[in-house]
């Protein structure tokens, strides 16, 4: 028999269809894979077996009563633990929130449960998503399944792991400066940040409102259109939801067709702090790109050097007031001063918030204070909301030219847990190119192009499109996607090590 | 705080503690105050970038007047609303004494 | 607390000029809350009305109500406002504990509606106050403060906190500084105040209750040294529940600043709270530089951006303005400029307008709101229109008046057993037997008895001297305790004695 936890979401989801696999079975099987492997990753914080087989048994039944259901219906996923699931633990990977249940369901929960697909648990994360290494996570880092002293990528290295360690086909991660695309860089996963307001944000933990963005996060260009497709679309819950149609990206991962589109290949984002072994596998695949009939041309966007100043004074601006609601008095760990009698709330509020929050979330809520403080306003947050305009205008230039941009996803590929956890500003240098599309609302996809010479680690591809352009990147991704797996006779995560297989 | 712009003080981390209510510790707030100018400095060039005639961005992707019907939605039941408190008492969140005025 | 000096109001005005503002929070009465569909009932069962929104839960997002934008701008039209072409809401981030969000979403430097005024009358004068904004924000909770002796936030053990009150629609309306002379400033913010709760009354956007705190009024006041340009530090008077509070709290403070002036202190910048017993006020909160906002654009929500057609379609939505109405009043009527000036100053137009609506001539309106209910107001210290009796029981009264039921004089312990709530008016006259006695058999007895008690006045009457009629009749009433018809026993002793 097959080995059910290797297969597509789109292959799943046909088995399904024609009965050659149950759900039950497909989630059971993802279920021992989690207990076999996920000690060693720890790509899950909960694993709800006992909801995600009552799920797939009710699917399994209605599939055999002949109901009409969504396609993606039985495929089990996985999601970070940022966004609200109703009875499920949600926790953001923080003290702070640990045991809190949410009464209710974010609406890409909700799309989810509705559409029938098992959710497998919560995916591990940087505390509050703060973070690009999943070290950040209040229990424990999660492991990348290609090197486990290495990092995943974060915030999502657990929703990117759990994906690239086939314990899951499909999982949502969210993207706030980069947390679906550099993880997915990372573990060779592929990882779609769709156009800001593409997917509603109603129950997803915000960390900075005007940037975050959830997404699919999966093994093949075709699933993550498929699970985009099922997530996206206007939510009145939502104000910054786009009411219009969600893009055809299914039809645009089916047609992978690169001949006549115009790619530009951003200056910027290459060069000086870039692994030699990321650059060779992002100019292969570009010269791929090329022989397929795109033709490629060099763009430049000079005030791409603002780009990550602007994303560390908006990010964290809005996240300390995003996270002034954990103040332990309505929900989350209240811990009352030590040797304070009868303290106050605001004592109580501050030494909660002390206690609740780790480092990184400290740094930021601070850094954020700072940056919205009278007197230091227009010179900080000012400023770098003004940065987000000169770098639209850029890029709708560029975009005149050009149909796609390219960058490699991540300056680097995945280095050993532990390197930059005391040095914050060379962790953040790791987001200079996947910020910018979340500065200016773009949709952004990474693609693995295959290895590093120097560690063999997973590089990843970043196409950047349009806001609302979705489409475009699923066509130019499920284009190269072909022609490398064409070039190396399977997939990338295919030569992935082995894990070793607890009993 | 009017030290010019990146000149931030170990007070001034103080002082940003007390805005941002966290009781940090005393070997935190001499680590921020070495962290943050080294954070600021980096990204102070954005001061750079734009002159006044450039509109600041709130929302990356524009959509006006998003509004809702005033019709009432269920709200949640008492006890789930309460289900999380740390502390309540008569169907109402138990605080410590509040302070703040006096 | 060091005891003040306080400085009569008349002294103070010799030395300082007072600089006087006013903001006025007003409660919309929309069916759902600001940003969420939480219904907004005032009383219902603590926690029964929130949800993930107001309660401000991990992820919940915030969508604005429709119809709280519409009342905003048709308030900002009345006030003579401008409409924003565009604006935003803003995060005013701060931590209290009945504020779920650790921040309010109001709005800063783009207010929905700015730079309109308003005229209001005090003793035939009129004053301009001009309007710098209002603008749409949400409410906070309710905190009920237990233990300790006062039952008060201070020395208070614990507090529990309701959420039902968190994310109602709030419009705030700022004044810009009130350039009045100052010996007139407490009547104008009095009169203000009375207006705009008449002006956004009328708009039926609002219960406008300074009682149950749907119009909270806070008057922020510092003093200048008369003949200086330099501005002085201000106090910000929360918890001001009444028309006439308002006087007060802008006298008092008047008289306290001066006090710390002349002896040389320095004002402190707190928010303050009016003690309606004492007429005083108590220190709150102080301000420091702890209070730094953090103003910036929500960017949860989506900017709000008027179109023209839509501000023309709410404008012809107006209620007649207050000064059209006025005069049209006035005509209808019959009152003279003298009455006009006293309905309005003691805040009884409206309720004259629905005691004539309610069946009774304009005169008798006014004689009862005027005279009898501005004194029980100005006796108890309660506005005019919380005394406990509406308009409707007034006409009700008058109506039994009119039947010859009762008269004026029983009028008033009528009055009395209403707003002591013993029922309607006519359970009222039943219960405490205060119909009068028109029934000639029991009028004629006492007639009789009057006239063989009074020889000399029954003499003169038969010899055409009527004028002395009226010491018999009073006899008659003194036997009656006053309950009887005054008309029907002139007529019965002038038949007796013709
Ligand atoms: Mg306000
Ligand atoms: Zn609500």
């Amino acid at each position: 028999m097959t080995d059910l936890t290797r297969k597509t979401a789109d292959e799943l989801a046909r088995s399904l269809a024609s009965k050659e696999v149950s759900s039950v079975e497909v989630t059971q099987a993802l279920v021992d894979r989690i207990g076999a492997v996920d000690g060693q990753i720890h790509a899950f914080l909960h694993v709800d077996a006992e909801g995600a087989l009552a799920t797939a048994a009710d699917v399994d039944a209605r599939r055999a009563n002949g109901e009409q259901l969504s396609y993606l219906a039985g495929v089990p996923i996985a999601v970070k633990d940022v966004l609200a699931t109703k009875g499920l633990p949600t926790t953001c990977g923080s003290k702070m929130l640990d045991g809190w249940i949410p009464p209710y369901d974010a609406t890409v929960t909700a799309k989810i449960k509705a559409a029938g697909l098992p959710i497998l648990g919560k995916t591990n994360m940087d505390e509050f998503a703060m973070g690009s290494s999943t070290e950040h996570s209040a229990y424990g880092p999660t492991h990348n399944p290609w090197d486990t002293t290495r990092i995943p990528g974060g915030s999502g290295g657990g929703s990117a792991a759990a994906v690239a360690a086939f314990e899951a086909p499909l999982a949502i991660g969210t993207d706030t400066g980069g947390s679906i695309r550099q993880p997915g860089a990372l573990t060779g996963t592929v990882g779609v940040k769709p156009t800001y307001g593409g997917v509603s944000r109603y129950g997803l933990v915000a960390m900075a409102s005007s940037l975050d963005q959830a997404g699919p996060v999966t093994r093949t260009v075709l699933d993550a259109a498929l699970l985009h497709e099922l997530i996206a679309g206007h939510d009145p819950m939502d104000s910054t939801s786009i009411p219009d149609a969600v893009p055809a990206v299914v039809a645009a991962a089916r047609r992978a067709d690169v001949k006549g589109l115009r790619i530009g290949i951003v200056k910027e984002l290459g060069g000086e702090g870039f692994q030699p072994g990321v650059e060779a596998r992002f100019n292969e695949a570009v010269e791929l790109l090329t022989s397929a009939g795109a033709e490629v041309v060099e763009v430049s966007i000079p005030s791409l050097k603002y780009a990550l100043g602007a994303y560390y004074l908006v990010m964290p601006s809005e996240a300390s007031s995003n996270l002034a609601k954990f103040d332990a008095m309505r929900y989350g760990v209240r811990v009352p001063p030590a040797g304070v009698d009868d303290p106050s709330a605001e004592q109580v509020m501050a030494s909660s918030r002390d206690a609740g929050f780790g480092d990184e979330v400290k740094r930021r809520i601070i850094l954020g204070t700072y940056a919205l403080s009278s007197g230091y306003y227009d010179a900080y947050y000012g400023s770098a909301q003004k940065v987000r305009t000169v770098l639209s205008r850029d890029f709708t230039a560029a975009f005149a030219g050009v149909d796609l941009l390219v960058s490699p996803t991540s300056p680097t590929t995945a280095y050993p847990l532990g390197d930059k956890l005391d040095d914050p500003l060379a962790m953040y240098l790791g987001d200079v190119a996947t910020i910018p599309a979340n500065l200016i609302g773009i949709p952004g996809l990474s693609l693995p192009v295959g290895l590093a010479d120097e560690d063999d680690l997973p590089v990843g591809l970043q196409f950047l499109a349009p806001q609302k352009a979705d489409d475009r990147l699923y066509n130019a991704a499920a284009a190269l996607e072909r022609l490398l797996e064409d070039k190396w006779g399977g997939t990338l995560l295919s030569r992935a090590p082995e894990l070793e297989v607890a009993r | 705080m009017s030290e010019p712009v990146t000149g931030i003080s170990r007070d001034d981390v103080v002082h940003l503690a007390g805005l941002a209510r966290i009781d940090l510790s005393d070997a935190e707030l001499d680590h921020l105050a070495t962290e943050l100018p080294a954070i600021l400095e980096h990204v102070a060039s954005v001061q750079e970038a734009a002159g006044d005639d450039v509109p600041a961005m709130s929302h990356p992707v524009p959509v006006d007047n998003v509004f809702r019907e005033d019709v009432v939605r269920p709200s949640l039941a008492p006890e789930d609303a309460l289900a999380a408190a740390p502390a309540s008492d008569q169907q109402r969140f138990l605080v410590p004494k509040i302070l703040g005025e006096s | 607390m060091t005891t003040e000096t306080l400085v009569p109001f008349d002294e103070a005005l010799t030395r300082y000029d007072p600089v006087m503002g006013l903001e006025i929070h007003i409660e919309l009465n929309t069916a759902t809350k600001m940003f969420c569909g939480c219904p907004t009932e005032f009383g219902a069962e603590p926690n029964t009305q929130v949800c993930p929104v107001c309660l401000a839960l991990p992820g919940a997002l915030p969508v604005v109500n429709a119809k709280a934008v519409e009342s905003a701008i048709r308030m900002g039209l009345a006030l003579n406002c401008e409409i924003a072409e565009w604006c935003r809401f803003a995060r005013k981030n701060y931590f209290y504990p009945d504020m779920p969000k650790n921040f309010q979403t109001s709005q800063y430097d783009e207010p929905i509606a700015f730079d309109g005024w308003v005229d209001v009358e005090v003793d035939g004068e009129t004053f301009r106050i001009e309007i710098e904004r209002a603008h749409m924000e949400d409410d906070t909770g309710k905190a009920l403060h237990v233990g300790g002796s006062t039952g008060r936030i201070h020395g208070a053990d614990f507090s529990l906190v309701d959420y039902n009150r968190a994310g109602i629609p709030l419009i705030e309306i700022v004044t810009r500084t009130i350039e009045v002379p100052p010996e007139k400033a407490p009547a104008v913010a009095r009169a203000y105040v009375s207006y705009v709760r008449d002006l956004i009354g009328g708009l039926g956007v609002s219960d406008v209750r300074m009682d149950q705190g749907s119009l909270r009024a806070d008057v922020n006041l510092s003093l200048k040294p008369k003949g200086s340009t330099v501005l002085g530090t201000r106090s910000e008077t929360k918890n001001v529940n009444s028309f006439r509070s308002v006087e007060r709290a802008v006298r008092f403070e008047i008289s306290r600043h001066a006090g710390i002036l002349d002896a040389g202190g320095k004002v402190v910048q707190e928010t303050r709270h009016f003690q309606e017993d004492t007429g005083t006020t108590l220190p709150g909160r102080e301000k420091s530089d702890a209070d730094d906002y953090r103003y910036f654009p929500e960017p949860d929500l989506a900017p709000v951006s008027p179109s023209r057609e839509w501000v023309e379609e709410l404008r012809a939505t107006l209620p007649e303005p207050p000064a059209v109405r006025r005069a049209r009043l006035q005509a209808d009527w019959g009152f003279s400029d003298l009455d006009m000036r006293d309905t309005i100053g003691a805040g009884a137009l409206d309720l004259i307008v629905a005691t004539v609506e309610a069946g009774t001539t304009p005169q008798a309106a006014k004689k009862w709101w005027l005279g009898e209910m501005a004194r029980r107001a100005n006796e108890s210290g309660h506005d005019i229109d919380a005394l406990g009796i509406t308009p409707e029981q007034v006409a009700e009264i008058q109506g039994l008046i009119d039947a010859g039921r009762i008269n004026d004089k029983l009028a008033r312990s009528v009055f009395d057993g209403v707003i002591a709530g013993e029922g309607t008016a006519e359970e009222v006259v039943v219960a405490r037997k205060l119909e009068v006695v028109s029934d000639d058999g029991a009028l004629g007895a006492a007639v009789d008895r009057a006239i063989e008690g009074d020889p000399d006045a029954a003499q003169k009457i038969r010899g055409g001297n009527l004028g002395v009629a009226g010491a018999l009749i009073g006899a008659v009433m003194k036997e009656m305790r006053g309950q009887a018809d005054a008309g029907r026993v002139r007529e019965l002793i002038l038949e007796k004695l013709s």
